[in-house]
C-alpha cells in the first residue's frame, strides 16, 4: 500500500518564536511533490482546511516537510501537536511545479515565511547547475529562518531586515535593484513572500522586462479545482491558484485585488485566533 | 378501488417562520397513514408511463402495490432491484419532470407523490431493518472508482454485489461527493448519506479519502502500478462559472460552490466550526438552478436577507419545484426577467450593490427556452453585501490533463459511450465529469450502467 491514513509527525523544529517546521509522514504525497506544490491539511476532525507550500520531501522516509508560520487559530492548533501525533487529513501534491526548467542564472527573493518556499526552489535549482543568488528579508533578527539552508542552496545569499538587526537594513527590493543596476543578467527572479513585497518586486524588475514568477497563496476551501475561492485576476482573466498556479507571471497579477480578497475574513481569524489562545491559556493555568 | 381525491396527501413541512433558524432538514416525510392514503391513489395501470419517466426504470407501481399490502420492507428491496440510494433519491430527484410527470393522475390533478413514497419506504428501511449487506463472494478482479458522488457510489456499489474488488479514491476528507459538499442538510440529512456509505463498506468497498487522482495518483499508476484493471471516473463537476462582469472579485462574492462548500462539508453555520463563512445582510443568487436555491436558502439561514436573481421567468426556473416553493415560503423574494451587468464595491473592495437590467424573453435559443434579451435602458441597482454566483460548473482538468489518450468535449467534459466507455480501454466514466452539470439519479444511473460494461469489460478480457 502505497497510501496511508496516519499522518504522523516525525520531526518537529521550532525555526523561530512564529515559524515551525514538520516532516509528515504521507508516502504518496511525498513521492510526487516538486518545489512550487502545495498540500491542504485538517488539523483535527472539525478543523478548517488549510493550504501550505511543500518545502522539500524525503522519498525514501515517505516524509513531507511542512513550515508555517503561527499567524491564526488552525496554524496555532497544529503547533501545539508534536512528534508522534497524527494530522488528521494531509491531501496533495497540488498545484502546478514551479517551471524550473532551462534557467541558467536566477534570483530568489523570500519574504518572512515565503522563504520556506523559495528555499526548496533554490536547492532544485542548485542542483541543476543553475547559478542561484537569494536575497532574503525578514523583519528582526529573531524571525530569520533557514539561513544555513539557503546558504547551501545558493552562490550569493544577502539577508535582509527591517531594522538591521542582522544582515543589512532594508527591503529586498534594494540589494535585487542594486544586483539588476550592477549587471547580474538573471533568466528570471523568483519571489516568494507577502503580497506586498511581491508587488514591490514586480516593480523593481519590470523596467528591466526581467520574468518574475511569484507564488500565490491566496484563501482556498478544497484546493482541486472545485470551489472558485481563490480566482484572482491574471493578465485581466479569472484563474483559479489550485489548479491554474500557485505560480503566476508576476507581471500580470492585479495584487491589490488579491490583497483586498485576501482580507475578507480577517476579523473572524482574529476572533478565532484569540479565542483560541484564550482556551489554551486556560489549559495551562 | 383507488382514492380518487385530485391532491397529493400533503407532507408536514417544518415551519416556515422556524426554518430560518435552523439547518434541520424541512420535509418530515409521510407517516404510515399517510403513505397508504398516498399509495391507495395510484391506478397501478398496466403499461407503467411512470416507469418510462424514471431514468433508471424503477418499477413504480410494483413498489407502490408492496406499499399498499404494507409491505414496507418489501417495497424498499423492489426500488433497491433498480436503485441503489433510495432515501437520497426520494429527497432529491426532480420528480415532476421525471416518474411524476408520466403520472396519469397528474392529468386531471396532481400525480401520485412517487418521490414522497420512495422517501417513506426507504427511511422506514433505514429505521426498521438492521443493515446486513455482506460482502460478495470474491471474484478476485480489482476496479477502481474515482470520485465517491451519485455515480461512483453507485458504479462502486453494483460492482462490489457481482464480487469486485473496489477502491474508490476520494479528493476531500470525506465521501459523498455533491452529496455532502453540495447539497444542504436541510434538503439531504448527512447521516442519511452516511448510511448508504457504510452500507457500501460493510459490502467490503474501500474508500480512500485524501486523494486526488491526476495528482496523488494517475489514473496510469492505477492501471500499471496498482493492478486496477479497469477504471470509473465519477469525478463530477469541477471550476464555477462566472458571468465575466465587473466586480466578480470583489469580497463578498461567492461562487455557489464555495459558499455551501463552506456550510456543508465545513459546516461553517455551526459554532463549533472553524471554518469562517460571512454572515451577510442582503444576499443576491444569480441562477434559477437547484444550486442557486441551496445556496439562496443558506443564506437565509444565516440569517440574510435574500433575492434570487433569474434571467428568465419562473416557468423556466430549472430548479425542482418543491425547492422553489419552500424557498418562497421561507421568505426569499425572486427577481425574474433581471440579469446583473455589475457588482459595486465600496473603498474596501466590499460588495454594496449589483446592477441588474430588466430583460424580456424572445424566440427559443438552441436549449429549447426563450432567450431572455435586454431591455434597454432598463438598467437599476440592488443593495447588497454578497453576491452567491450559481450559474453552473466546467468539467475539472485534473485527470484531463493528465490522462494521455483521455478524449474530451471541447468543454472539458469527457467523452464516453452509451455504456460509459471512454477512449482509454478500461477507463469509463460517467455523471457530472461526462454530461456536465446534471442530476443525482442521472449520476447513478450512469455509474449502474458503467458498472455493467466494466463487468463485461474484465469477463471479456
Amino acid at each position: 500500500m502505497r497510501w496511508t491514513d496516519m499522518f504522523e509527525i516525525k520531526r518537529k523544529r521550532i525555526l523561530n518564536p512564529t515559524v515551525t517546521l514538520m516532516d509528515v509522514y504521507a508516502p504518496a504525497v511525498a513521492a510526487k511533490a516538486q518545489p512550487g506544490q502545495f498540500i491542504i491539511l485538517r488539523v483535527d476532525e472539525l478543523g478548517e482546511r488549510i493550504p501550505l507550500t511543500v518545502a522539500g520531501c524525503d522519498k525514501d522516509n515517505g516524509t513531507v516537510t511542512i513550515i508555517f508560520q503561527i499567524v491564526g487559530a488552525t496554524t496555532l492548533h497544529l503547533n501545539e501537536l508534536n512528534e508522534g501525533d497524527c494530522i488528521h487529513d494531509f491531501v496533495g501534491p497540488l498545484g502546478r511545479p514551479t517551471e524550473l526548467d532551462g534557467l541558467k542564472k536566477v534570483c530568489i527573493v523570500g519574504g518572512g515565511v515565503g522563504c520556506a518556499i523559495a528555499w526548496p526552489i533554490a536547492k532544485k535549482l542548485h542542483e541543476m547547475g543553475c547559478e542561484v543568488h537569494a536575497i532574503a528579508g525578514f523583519r528582526n533578527k529573531d524571525l530569520v529562518i533557514l539561513e544555513d539552508e539557503f546558504k547551501e542552496a545558493s552562490d550569493k545569499l544577502i539577508i535582509m531586515t527591517d531594522d538591521g538587526s542582522y544582515g543589512r537594513q532594508g527591503v529586498v527590493t534594494v540589494p535585487l535593484k542594486e544586483a539588476i543596476e550592477n549587471g547580474e543578467n538573471y533568466d528570471e527572479v523568483i519571489a516568494i513572500g507577502p503580497l506586498i513585497m511581491m508587488k514591490f518586486v514586480v516593480a523593481t524588475t519590470k523596467p528591466y522586462n526581467i520574468k518574475t514568477t511569484v507564488s500565490m497563496n491566496p484563501i482556498m476551501v478544497d484546493g482541486t479545482g472545485m470551489c472558485g475561492g481563490c480566482r484572482l485576476t491574471v493578465g485581466g482573466k479569472t484563474c483559479f491558484a489550485c489548479v491554474d498556479g500557485p505560480d503566476f507571471d508576476g507581471f500580470e497579477v492585479d495584487f491589490d485585488e488579491a490583497m483586498k480578497r485576501g482580507a475578507m475574513y480577517k476579523d473572524f481569524e482574529k476572533h478565532a485566533y484569540d479565542e483560541h489562545c484564550n482556551l489554551f491559556k486556560k489549559e495551562v493555568e | 378501488m383507488a382514492d380518487m381525491s385530485p391532491k397529493k396527501h400533503p407532507m408536514l413541512l417544518l415551519n416556515p417562520e422556524d426554518r430560518a433558524e435552523t439547518f434541520n432538514e424541512v420535509a418530515l416525510g409521510y407517516s404510515e397513514t399517510e403513505a397508504l392514503g398516498e399509495a391507495a391513489r395510484c391506478l397501478n395501470c398496466k403499461n407503467m408511463p411512470c416507469v418510462s419517466g424514471c431514468p433508471v426504470n424503477i418499477r413504480i407501481p410494483d413498489f407502490i402495490q408492496l406499499i399498499k399490502d404494507k409491505n414496507f420492507e418489501g417495497a424498499y428491496q423492489k426500488i433497491a432491484e433498480a436503485s441503489s440510494l433510495p432515501a437520497v433519491c426520494g429527497r432529491v430527484c426532480p420528480q415532476e419532470r421525471q416518474c411524476e410527470s408520466k403520472c396519469v393522475r397528474g392529468i386531471k390533478g396532481e400525480p401520485v407523490g412517487i418521490g414522497r413514497l420512495e422517501r417513506f419506504v426507504a427511511d422506514y428501511h433505514n429505521n426498521h431493518v438492521e443493515d446486513n449487506r455482506q460482502p460478495a463472494p470474491a471474484n478476485g478482479h480489482k476496479v477502481a472508482v474515482i470520485g465517491s458522488g451519485p455515480s461512483g457510489l453507485t458504479c462502486a456499489g453494483e460492482l462490489s454485489k457481482m464480487g469486485y474488488d473496489v477502491t474508490i479514491f476520494e479528493a476531500l476528507h470525506i465521501a459523498g461527493g455533491v452529496l455532502v459538499y453540495g447539497i444542504p442538510e436541510f434538503r439531504l440529512p448527512k447521516k442519511t448519506v452516511q448510511k448508504e456509505i457504510d452500507g457500501l463498506l460493510k459490502m467490503g468497498v474501500k474508500i480512500q479519502t485524501n486523494t486526488v487522482i491526476g495528482k496523488t495518483f494517475t489514473i496510469d499508476e492505477l492501471m500499471h502500478e496498482d493492478g486496477f484493471e479497469a477504471v470509473f471516473i465519477g469525478s463530477g463537476a469541477g471550476l464555477p462559472k462566472f458571468m465575466n462582469i465587473p466586480g466578480e472579485n470583489l469580497r463578498g462574492v461567492y461562487s455557489a460552490n464555495e459558499f455551501l462548500t463552506r456550510i456543508n462539508l465545513m459546516k461553517a453555520y455551526r459554532a463549533d466550526s472553524t471554518t469562517p463563512i460571512m454572515h451577510p445582510m442582503q444576499t443576491i443568487v444569480v441562477g434559477g438552478g437547484n444550486v442557486a436555491m441551496d445556496a439562496a436558502r443558506c443564506a437565509r439561514r444565516l440569517g440574510s436577507h435574500v433575492t434570487v436573481v433569474y434571467r428568465r421567468t419562473r416557468a423556466e426556473l430549472p430548479a425542482r419545484h418543491e425547492e422553489v416553493e419552500h424557498a418562497m415560503e421561507e421568505g426569499i423574494e425572486f427577481a425574474f426577467l433581471t440579469n446583473p451587468i455589475s457588482i459595486n464595491g465600496n473603498e474596501n473592495n466590499a460588495v454594496v450593490s449589483v446592477t441588474c437590467q430588466k430583460m424580456e424573453l424572445s424566440e427559443p435559443d438552441a436549449s429549447g427556452r426563450a432567450r431572455p434579451v435586454p431591455v434597454e435602458g432598463s438598467e437599476f441597482d440592488i443593495s447588497a453585501d454578497a453576491v452567491i454566483m450559481a450559474l453552473g460548473t466546467s468539467p475539472n482538468p485534473l485527470i484531463k490533463s493528465t490522462t494521455q489518450g483521455l478524449e474530451t468535449q471541447k468543454w472539458g467534459g469527457i467523452v464516453a459511450d452509451e455504456n460509459g466507455a471512454t477512449s482509454l480501454p478500461g477507463v469509463f466514466a460517467g455523471g457530472d465529469a461526462v454530461t456536465g452539470a446534471a442530476t443525482v439519479i442521472l449520476a447513478m444511473g450512469a455509474g449502474k450502467t458503467a458498472a455493467k460494461a466494466i463487468d463485461e469489460y474484465i469477463r471479456n478480457k
